[in-house]
């Protein structure tokens, strides 16, 4: 089928340009306005102007200072420390059952395998009560442990989703060599099926990572006190009645955001690559 | 280095299929067996089950005179070949060849010297660093190869290693196998639904349909005396000319549609049970090859409708009709080549320099002391 050339300006303005472009604004403004507006100082950050006059660090320092009234670099240290926490739970529990509910013969696959589509779908703010009170009757409130068991939970089912269909895609067979060249079931996952199953696994932990580092409803019914706080609810519950330090908050954010960006640029092929995995045949 | 011994094999599966039936097979140290069918003959599952991938539902299964049938794959001191090779694509071809004796925990400097002397012969030394995703689909095989060979097992095990390969390579790597199989001295079962394969690289070749073993021999002695009309349909090629015939009384002659066909003393001699099928409908088996164009001489022919001549240079393949009727060996063929084959039809193997020409009656010799007769309802040979 032979198609009209466009000629000048029409090869590069057409719907599909004009359609992606305006989505690519809707979606990258408000972030630069927070990573501008972070760098405004405390006169400017209410007034029309587009960029900050002088560019000023202000905000970071305040931010970050020991006299702060918020301790955001202990917030941070916390989401740090519960999300990573979380993530290596997921991966190494999300593999050993993908595996198993992947190669291992198994009654009840699909029923188990339904179950867990179910969990993960599951409304978070539905179990918050009667979680809240079974870590009240264990003395687990206010602690990491607290959010850190919670988090794993929720986002087992999907990473182990995620991470089955990985492990359906390698071949059977280099597995059998593996049990042939005298490989146990636990040496043939870590040395001849996780080396394949990266992206897989790329996917699944930047996917919990992401959930862990931004989950704000647990995190704020489970740890009040600014020892355990994470960063969510740290820059929700920031300031007084009278005053809201937005450029503080914008600064918070933008650090905030670092963990995220990178991992997302770092890993973003894998990533890619790991959510179609079987979508087309190899 | 060890013989293998299949006594009664049986392999049922959980559905209730019947994969393998009673089957006994015997091969012998350092012998090239391969195991030849159509797909899904269960060919493959009989390999599985010697590698011990598959359980075995029934029989015993020995390797070296020791009962395996419950040993885990790793305790059989056996090698597998897959056909996707199965190569660890984040490994390096020295890595994959040295990893079942890494996990042995063989010192390093062995692992080194080991892999080394395997990936010379094997011509891979150059690889030797490469990732798998970097090599050739011949290289890749030999990588396969190598990680077989570098264990020195007591059998090796191949499924279909070849087919992967187009078709000049598989022409090449089947001597090379071939070369290191004989090199090594090892047992080795070879699983093939490619029956020149199994013909031109095998000691014994075993052929089986559904599950059953149908003949057992050498390569020559299956092509000349098939035990009945699958083994004879399925290897050659072009396939044998299977019609059905009618022997005169006292076996003299055969009708083949309209055309009769005087039989030698020598027939008779060789199939005295011939002599019972006087006056009976048999199916009546000539090679392409035994089915020269006349020129000139006497002797029995057969006269057919030539549709196609294929030129391959060292010889022509005549396509002709008879008006007889071909008779199929059920499952010998694809499906598709089975609807392929006309009412009749036939192949000749005749000189490149003959003049036939397609639209003209053809004259065949035939070369009747190398017809084979099967029984029509049984299918099996009709012999002593």
């Amino acid at each position: 089928m032979r198609t009209k050339r466009r000629m000048g300006w029409h090869r590069y303005v057409n719907l599909m340009t004009v359609a992606t472009t305006l989505t690519v604004i809707f979606v990258v403004l408000p972030i630069l306005w927070m990573i501008v507006s972070s760098f405004k100082g405390p006169g400017s950050i209410n007034t029309d102007a587009v960029l900050p006059h002088p560019w000023s660090a202000a905000n970071y320092e305040a931010a970050f200072s020991a006299q702060s009234q918020d301790p955001f670099y202990r917030y941070i240290l916390n989401s740090l420390l519960v999300t990573v926490c979380s993530t290596a739970l997921v991966l190494g529990i999300g593999t050993l059952a993908g595996y198993g509910l992947g190669r291992m013969p198994m009654r009840g696959k699909l029923p188990i395998m339904v179950s867990l589509l179910m969990i993960s779908v599951f409304p978070a703010i539905a179990v918050i009560a009667p979680l809240f009170l079974i870590l009240r009757e264990i003395g687990w409130l206010n602690s990491y442990q607290d959010l850190i068991l919670p988090y794993t939970a929720f986002n087992l089912p999907f990473a182990i989703w995620i991470l089955r269909n990985y492990f359906l895609g390698i071949p059977k067979e280099m597995e059998e060599t593996g049990r042939i060249d005298g490989a146990s079931p636990l040496r043939t996952v870590w040395s001849i099926v996780l080396p394949q199953a990266k992206p897989g696994l790329f996917t699944a932990g930047i996917f919990t990572f992401t959930a862990c580092w931004t989950e704000f409803l647990m995190s704020l019914s489970f740890n009040t006190t600014n020892t355990y706080k994470t960063i969510p609810v740290g820059l929700a519950t920031v300031g007084s009645l009278y005053a809201t330090p937005f450029g503080q908050i914008f600064a918070v954010s933008c650090v905030a955001s670092v963990p995220i960006a990178v991992l997302v640029l770092v890993f973003r092929k894998s990533v890619v690559s790991g959510l179609t995995s079987g979508a087309v045949k190899g | 280095m060890a013989d293998v011994a299949l006594e009664k094999v049986i392999k049922v599966y959980p559905n209730g299929f019947t994969a393998v039936h009673e089957f006994d097979l015997s091969i012998a140290d350092g012998e090239f067996m391969v195991l030849v069918g159509p797909s899904g003959c269960g060919k493959t599952t009989l390999l599985r089950m010697v590698a011990g991938l598959e359980d075995i539902t029934g029989g015993v299964l020995r390797i070296g005179g020791t009962v395996v049938n419950d040993l885990s794959p790793k305790e059989r001191d056996i090698a597998m070949v897959f056909q996707n090779y199965a190569l660890y694509p984040h490994m390096t071809v020295g890595e994959n060849i040295g990893f079942a004796l890494k996990l042995r925990k063989m010192p390093k400097a062995e692992i080194d010297r080991k892999v080394r002397e395997a990936a010379q012969v094997l011509g891979l030394t150059e690889w030797i660093d490469r990732k798998p995703a970097q090599l050739s689909g011949g290289q890749r095989q030999r990588v396969a190869m190598g990680r077989a060979i570098v264990r020195e097992p007591s059998v090796f095990l191949m499924d279909e290693p070849l087919s992967n390969l187009d078709a000049k390579l598989r022409v090449q790597m089947r001597a090379e196998v071939s070369r290191i199989q004989r090199g090594l001295g090892v047992a080795t079962v070879y699983v093939t639904h490619d029956q020149t394969e199994a013909m031109t690289m095998g000691d014994r070749v075993a052929v089986i349909r559904d599950g059953y073993l149908q003949q057992c021999d050498t390569p020559q002695a299956l092509y000349d005396h098939p035990r009945n009309m699958f083994v004879a349909a399925f290897i050659g090629s072009p396939a044998m000319n299977l019609y059905e015939g009618t022997l005169e009384q006292g076996a003299s002659a055969v009708r083949i549609g309209s055309q009769t066909v005087a039989l030698t003393d020598q027939v008779r001699t060789a199939r005295p049970a011939l002599a019972g099928y006087g006056g009976r409908s048999l199916v009546v088996g000539i090679r392409p090859e035994h089915l020269p164009a006349v020129d000139g001489q006497d002797g029995p022919e057969l006269h057919g409708d030539v549709d196609l001549v294929e030129a391959l240079g060292s010889e022509q393949l005549v396509h002709f009709t008879l008006d007889a009727r071909r008779v199929l060996a059920e499952g010998a063929h694809e499906d598709d080549a089975e609807q392929l084959l006309k009412h009749g039809e036939g192949v000749a193997r005749v000189d490149p320099r003959s003049a036939v020409k397609p639209g003209e009656t053809a004259r065949f010799s035939v070369d009747v002391d190398r017809m084979q007769f099967f029984d029509a309802a049984s299918g099996e040979a009709i012999t002593g």
